[in-house]
């Protein structure tokens, strides 16, 4: 297609907690340092940085991109912000291997950051112009009721209970545990989740992901740098991405189209026939617990209304057919918004190198997928991993 | 070397910390006030919703019925053509009980948030309103609804001038209901 | 009913409810604990590129290194820019005008922002010094610092 081989080489991240004492700048200096040191690299070998943040309003920083460039290695450097809610992590991504693909640039440093704490009384009144200002906001709406919304559909349309939905959060949190990163690992029963409070029915306080602070970042590398750098490079084979209309009240919500497009067109630049024979493990975006299962079915990993059934049947288990979200996800490791998707591809990159410690796929992984979602239901972001 | 993160970096900092002086903190409020344009097609909308009635905005090149109504069609990227009124009953798509506020805090009794399809517009044409009069328990999809309007002197033109949508009378309840109910009374 | 007609009905009104709570961060705690307690301008040193930022850095923008060696900055410096502002965030007009200066203190790098304080005539070069607030009325500020005055 005329564009160059790109490989992710190094990747790292901060611990994701409910508050740092960091400001977001050093924080994304940690990830990016960090990621950089992992491929034994030195800033000067960095050609351009890639940046993802939520928006200014989150942390009060006017002109974040700018502020937070010093530690995203952006100093006297071509440098890019890209913003698509949730789906940011990912794109982020996408955005860097253009950078490198194109011809334009040998490496790229991608960083994703957010700082949640800073914003009182809770991040939630930043997300408040998410509605629509005149249709919406009026209602005095919260950003839950959406997810509940939208979960109630898919249970509806599917036939699919809170218990089997339940089990993502059993899962997540349970593979978090080997995470060194995780906010909140935990060892729970379908039970305990069910009994936990209800947020906005059918949502349970522990189907949903924390706000947190963390930051994430890759070292993106032409294939020649690649080589030369490192003797497990991961090679992007995919990207895609996809948005769908703002009049979320307008389309069903039962499934993400907009999730398949994207993964229709990684999925095809990857030379991706049979997604649920070809890939190894899925990272999918899991900021509630149903979510995991909307979006397997988005990615075409499971038919539609059928993956709560395979989760069940222990095939995304860590051990099972098609290990999904070993990491722990959103909902063990956090939820920095711009940073979990980043958080996702440090975690394929880390599996296919036999590298991710206590949360090693068994076998020999070759393709991964990483998935992230953002703004109004409405934003798809896919990139797909091999060796 | 190449690997997972050996040490993992970022200091917690925990409300202790913070009430006890250990960090260092600036507050700051902005004051972000808005006055948003509205528009054409929501201009028309309020002012009919002032009037107690609902409208509607019609392509000819995809046939569709939108609502809310808007000035172009995002599917064919073009004008839309015709204004059409719409009724103010419909079918709830889906809905939520929502016990927290937007700024967290808890609610007694939940606010009952949906997504009502409205008779006259498109399949699917769905707004975003609250559900009233009626229990928690016995909201279903699938369950027919009619607007609650404010009295006319009390209309200001905003979708608050639907105070909320309420079941019509006669409407059946299901069996999911009832399941909910047993889950619901669970938890209170 | 005749078809309605909107004359009137053109914007709305709402706002956007935060605060924000920053933290002063790794650098910026060494620097507002010196200066509350010590009264001392604390900032970090990169001996790769031989830079002193004040205030202190926890890393170095240029080429990324950790910073761990922290400098004692003098309180005298030097006048590299200023300005006289007249009027306030809002657009009202000052009683009298402010004058903010950027200065560069010897031994650091960077140029600190402050106000220039009991100088009718500012000029670019001029030697001032930092002017502290006593130490009880220290809080960890920034404005612990009440200005730059001269020399």
């Amino acid at each position: 297609m005329g564009y160059r081989k790109v490989a992710i080489v190094g990747a790292g991240m901060t611990k994701f907690m409910r508050r740092a004492l960091e400001t977001p700048k050093e924080l994304a200096w940690q990830a990016a340092k960090a990621a950089l040191d992992a491929a034994e690299m030195k800033l000067a070998q960095v050609d351009c940085a890639v940046f993802g943040s939520a928006p200014d309003v989150f942390d009060g920083l006017h002109m974040k991109g700018e502020y937070l460039a010093d530690g995203c290695g952006g100093w006297r450097k071509p440098y890019l912000r890209c913003y698509v809610g949730g789906g940011t992590g990912v794109f982020a991504i996408a955005q860097g291997w253009l950078h490198v693909a194109s011809g334009m640039f040998d490496t790229c440093l991608v960083v994703c950051e957010e700082k949640m704490s800073s914003c009182l009384p809770h991040p939630q009144g930043a997300f408040l112009t998410i509605f629509d200002n005149f249709t919406e906001q009026p209602l005095k709406p919260n950003l839950l009721w959406i997810f509940a919304l939208e979960q109630n559909r898919y249970m509806h349309t599917y036939g699919i209970t809170q218990e089997e939905i339940a089990l993502v959060s059993v899962k997540n949190k349970r593979n978090a545990l080997g995470h060194p990163c995780a906010q909140l690992g935990a060892e729970l029963t379908v039970k305990d989740v069910l009994a936990s409070e209800v947020m906005a029915w059918p949502v349970l306080r522990l189907m949903v992901s924390p706000t947190s602070d963390g930051a994430a970042a890759v070292v993106l590398a032409a294939e020649h740098v690649a080589k030369r750098v490192t003797d497990k490079p991961v090679w992007i084979e995919g990207v895609g991405w996809c948005i769908d209309t703002t009049y979320w009240t307008n389309r069903d919500l039962c499934y993400p189209r907009y999730v398949e497009r994207a993964a229709r067109m990684a999925y095809a630049m990857a030379g991706i026939r049979e997604p649920r024979k070809e890939i190894n493990i899925a990272e999918p975006y899991d900021p509630f617990a149903y979510k995991e299962l909307h979006h397997l079915e988005g990615l075409q990993l499971a038919p539609k209304g059928q993956a709560p059934k395979l989760l069940a049947d222990g095939v995304f288990d860590r051990d099972g057919d098609l290990p999904v979200t070993p990491s722990g996800g959103l909902l063990g490791v956090g939820n920095p918004i711009a940073a979990a998707g980043t958080m996702k591809v440090c975690e394929v990159f880390w599996q296919l190198r036999g590298e991710a410690g206590a949360r090693q796929v068994p076998g020999k992984p070759k393709r991964a997928v990483a998935q992230a979602w953002g703004d109004l239901m409405q934003m798809g972001t896919v990139v797909v991993v091999g060796v | 070397m190449n690997g997972e993160p050996k040490v993992a970096r970022g200091t917690p900092l925990s409300g202790e910390d913070i009430a006890k002086g250990k960090a260092f903190l600036v507050p700051y409020t902005p004051r972000f006030r808005y006055a948003w344009d509205c528009g054409e097609a929501i201009g028309r909308y309020f002012a009919e919703l002032k009037n107690g009635r609902l409208i509607a905005r019609h392509c000819r090149r995809c046939g569709r019925v939108m609502i809310p109504p808007r000035m172009f069609c995002e599917v064919c990227f073009r004008p839309t053509d015709d204004w059409v009124y719409v009724k103010d009953t419909g079918r709830v798509n889906t809905f939520s009980l929502c016990y927290v506020s937007w700024d967290v805090r808890k609610l007694r009794k939940p606010e009952i948030p949906a997504v009502i399809e409205i008779d006259g517009a498109s399949p699917g044409m769905g707004i975003m309103h609250l559900l009233g009069d009626i229990k928690p328990e016995d909201v279903y999809i699938g369950m027919r609804v009619r607007a609650v309007w404010k009295p006319p002197a009390k209309r200001t033109g905003s979708v608050t001038d639907i105070l909320y949508f309420a079941p019509i009378a006669g409407g059946r309840r299901r069996k999911a209901a009832a399941r909910r109910q047993k889950t619901l009374r669970k938890k209170r | 009913m005749k078809p309605t007609t909107n004359d009137t009905l053109r914007t709305w009104r709402d706002n956007i409810p935060v605060t924000a709570l920053y933290t002063a961060g790794l650098g910026g705690t060494i620097f507002l604990q010196a200066l509350k307690e010590r009264g001392q301008l604390v900032g970090t040193r990169c001996p790769t590129c031989q830079r002193t930022y004040l205030p202190a850095q926890q890393f170095c923008e240029r080429c990324f290194a950790e910073l761990t060696e922290q400098v004692r900055v003098k309180s005298k410096g030097e006048v590299v820019s200023f300005t006289q502002a007249h009027y306030d965030r809002d657009d009202n007009r000052l009683p009298a005008p402010i004058t903010v200066a950027a200065v560069r203190l010897d031994g650091a790098d960077t140029v600190l922002i402050h106000y220039l304080l009991r100088t009718p005539k500012p000029r670019i070069g001029a030697r001032v010094r930092v002017l502290l607030k006593p130490k009880a009325k220290r809080t960890g500020s920034i404005l612990d610092i009440a200005g730059f005055v001269p020399a």
